[in-house]
């Protein structure tokens, strides 16, 4: 599989009064053609910071976005604008993600005009009515005239992801993209997004909170685990749900609520030795997550950054005692 | 342009507002053709009240009122509205500028707003006015622009910085959409209804401020029209003589009614501009 898009330690600070935070530090990441990658982790953690990062919207401090090899800040006009509507972005607020004055027929008109992919009402009419039936809204006579405060918030999402497809995107970058609308609309916009990229073959990055709807998303993916700012684990999805490595993956999985509450009453915690994540203005040195790690050992934990190191068995983890640990394993 | 009037059905008091502004257009641009300006001192007359003759009564001269008020108001509005317009113009261009450029053009038009700002408008306005040769009501139009735009200046500039940040815009500029469709299509429009209050609003503030230079006598505005009316009324102490009480409430009438119009108007406005507050087209 070649990368799709590739991001070689890409760092983003941001400035706060006359100090600096790191939002995301030194991320490597590759993105394959048709995979499913979901990064996870808590809020602030980065993630929609390199999400943008991926798209293009933001540029990164230092560090380079190559997509299709090509690095994308040193790129030509034309070829930037490939890129710009090659990957695409569904944002996690559908209330704030549509222009309120503009309706359905504007809002997924305007790129198709645009970029000259139709050549009249007519015929973009009947494009946008192609892309609402193919997002789920039907019958989309009854939407196309619709402005965004006449629909709900599942529908709304639907028509950001339209106007996503009028540009026929590679790659889609979902943030929080099902996080605000109703639970029970949101199994069925993920399996809308399933069916998009088996249809489509698109590729998605799907940036959540929430490690469960990461399972049930990339299954057949993988996931990145995100903390303060780096990439502390990324694996397969089902090795990473059923075997996790770094510590805080494990806590994290260990938080997920079960369906039962026997079961979820029972389940052993993995216990954080603090439960305070630290601030970005004021980061622990070495592994920022010793102050809260089990595992940490004072000397090597508190003074050493660890690297992103590759397993055995191909997961890429940020630890130094499961390094330790793989390397004695493996004699 | 029917969902216009099916809005304006449910605003009693902003259908008068835009019956009355329609009544004051006619009443400047047609009525000067149909009522012959009266000019002929009448020593008989002086002061009369209201008759069918002079259905407003005469002023200090014998003249009919009625016709004065009838032609003395195209230059008031043609000035009002040419003023709110060039300075809704040029707040919302320097406003949106400001804000999208950012940096150093931001400071520098932002400073420039607070000088301006700080400065007590009327005393300069009446010192420019004093300066400056204003033989014309273009003129005077641009002089009220130039003063008034930071007004609004700063308030679109707030709108644009905010509006900029919006995950709409955020998408348009993925969708590679160009500065141009951001601007206009996607940012403006979500401000119509700010902009065109604020500028029927505007035109009541230059109305008042030219008739200000008018009866303070520092703008020497041709013949009559409704400030030069009131002005004459105070120089020949008509206000203090019953009689003459016609000739100084006439055009006090005529200016009150008018803005009075424009502002219940701009109240219906917003919900005429806003798609969300539009209702019965669901």
């Amino acid at each position: 599989m070649t990368a799709l898009l590739r991001l070689e330690n890409v760092t983003k600070r941001f400035p706060v009064g006359r100090r600096e935070i790191t939002a995301v530090d030194s991320v490597s990441l590759e993105i394959h053609e048709g995979e499913i990658l979901c990064m996870v982790g808590e809020s602030g953690c980065g993630k929609t910071t390199t999400g943008k990062i991926i798209s293009g919207l933001l540029r990164p401090t230092s560090g380079t976005v190559l997509y299709r090899g090509q690095d994308i800040w040193q790129m030509d006009r034309t070829a930037f604008s490939r890129f710009r509507k090659d990957v695409q972005v569904i944002h996690q607020d559908p209330y704030a993600s549509l222009n309120p004055v503009r309706t359905v027929y504007k809002t997924l008109s305007a790129p198709l005009f645009r970029h000259r992919l139709v050549k009249n009402r007519k015929e973009a009419t009947q494009k946008i009515i192609e892309l609402l039936e193919i997002v789920g809204l039907t019958p989309p006579e009854d939407f196309i005239h619709k402005y965004p405060h006449q629909l709900s918030g599942g529908q709304r999402q639907r028509v950001s992801v339209a106007r996503a497809l009028t540009v026929n995107p590679r790659l889609i970058v979902a943030d929080e993209a099902t996080s605000m609308v109703d639970v029970s609309i949101r199994i069925s916009l993920l399996n809308m997004l399933l069916r998009l990229r088996n249809e489509l073959n698109v590729t998605f990055v799907f940036v959540t909170h929430d490690l469960s709807l990461a399972k049930y998303f990339a299954w057949d993916g993988r996931i990145a685990v995100m903390y303060v700012g780096r990439i502390v684990e990324l694996s397969p999805t089902p090795q990473l749900i059923q075997q996790p490595r770094h510590p805080y993956t494990q806590a994290l999985l260990s938080a997920i609520p079960e369906a039962d509450p026997k079961l979820t009453r029972s389940k052993q915690r993995f216990q954080l030795r603090s439960h305070e994540i630290p601030s970005l203005l004021n980061l622990p040195p070495g592994c920022a997550f010793h102050p809260r790690c089990p595992w940490h050992q004072p000397g090597l934990c508190d003074q050493l950054r660890p690297q992103d190191e590759l397993l055995q068995d191909g997961r890429q983890v940020a630890c130094h005692v499961v390094s330790q640990q793989d390397r004695e394993a493996a004699g | 342009m029917m969902s216009f009037f099916r809005t304006l059905r449910r605003h009693p008091s902003g259908l008068l507002g835009f019956l009355g502004i329609i009544f004051f257009l006619l009443m400047v641009l047609v009525g000067p053709y149909v009522i012959p300006l009266d000019t002929k001192v009448k020593v008989d007359r002086i002061y009369s009240p209201p008759s069918l003759q002079h259905p407003l009564g005469t002023d200090h001269q014998g003249r009919d009122i009625l016709s004065q008020i009838v032609h003395g108001g195209a230059d008031l509005l043609y000035v009002a509205f040419l003023a709110s317009l060039l300075s809704t113009m040029i707040a919302v261009v320097l406003g949106a500028l400001s804000a999208l450029i950012g940096g150093r053009v931001d400071s520098l038009l932002t400073g420039i707003v607070d000088v301006i700002l700080t400065i007590p408008q009327f005393p300069l306005l009446a010192v420019l006015a004093g300066f400056v040769q204003l033989d014309s009501s273009t003129g005077i139009a641009i002089l009220l622009a130039l003063l008034s735009w930071p007004h609004l200046m700063r308030p679109i500039r707030s709108q644009v910085l905010s509006l900029k940040e919006r995950d709409y815009v955020e998408a348009a500029i993925g969708l590679d959409l160009g500065t141009r469709h951001i601007i206009f299509a996607e940012i403006l429009p979500n401000m119509a209804s700010y902009i065109i209050i604020h500028f029927i609003l505007a035109m009541t503030g230059s109305m008042y401020a030219q008739i200000g230079l008018v009866f303070l006598g520092l703008v020497p505005f041709s013949s009559s029209n409704w400030a030069t009316m009131i002005q004459l009324a105070w120089v020949r102490g008509s206000i203090f003589f019953a009689d003459s009480v016609y000739y100084i409430l006439a055009p006090i009438a005529a200016i009150s009614l008018f803005q009075l119009s424009l502002v219940s108007f701009s109240r219906a406005l917003d919900e005429i501009v806003n798609p969300r507050l539009r209702a019965g087209d669901a």
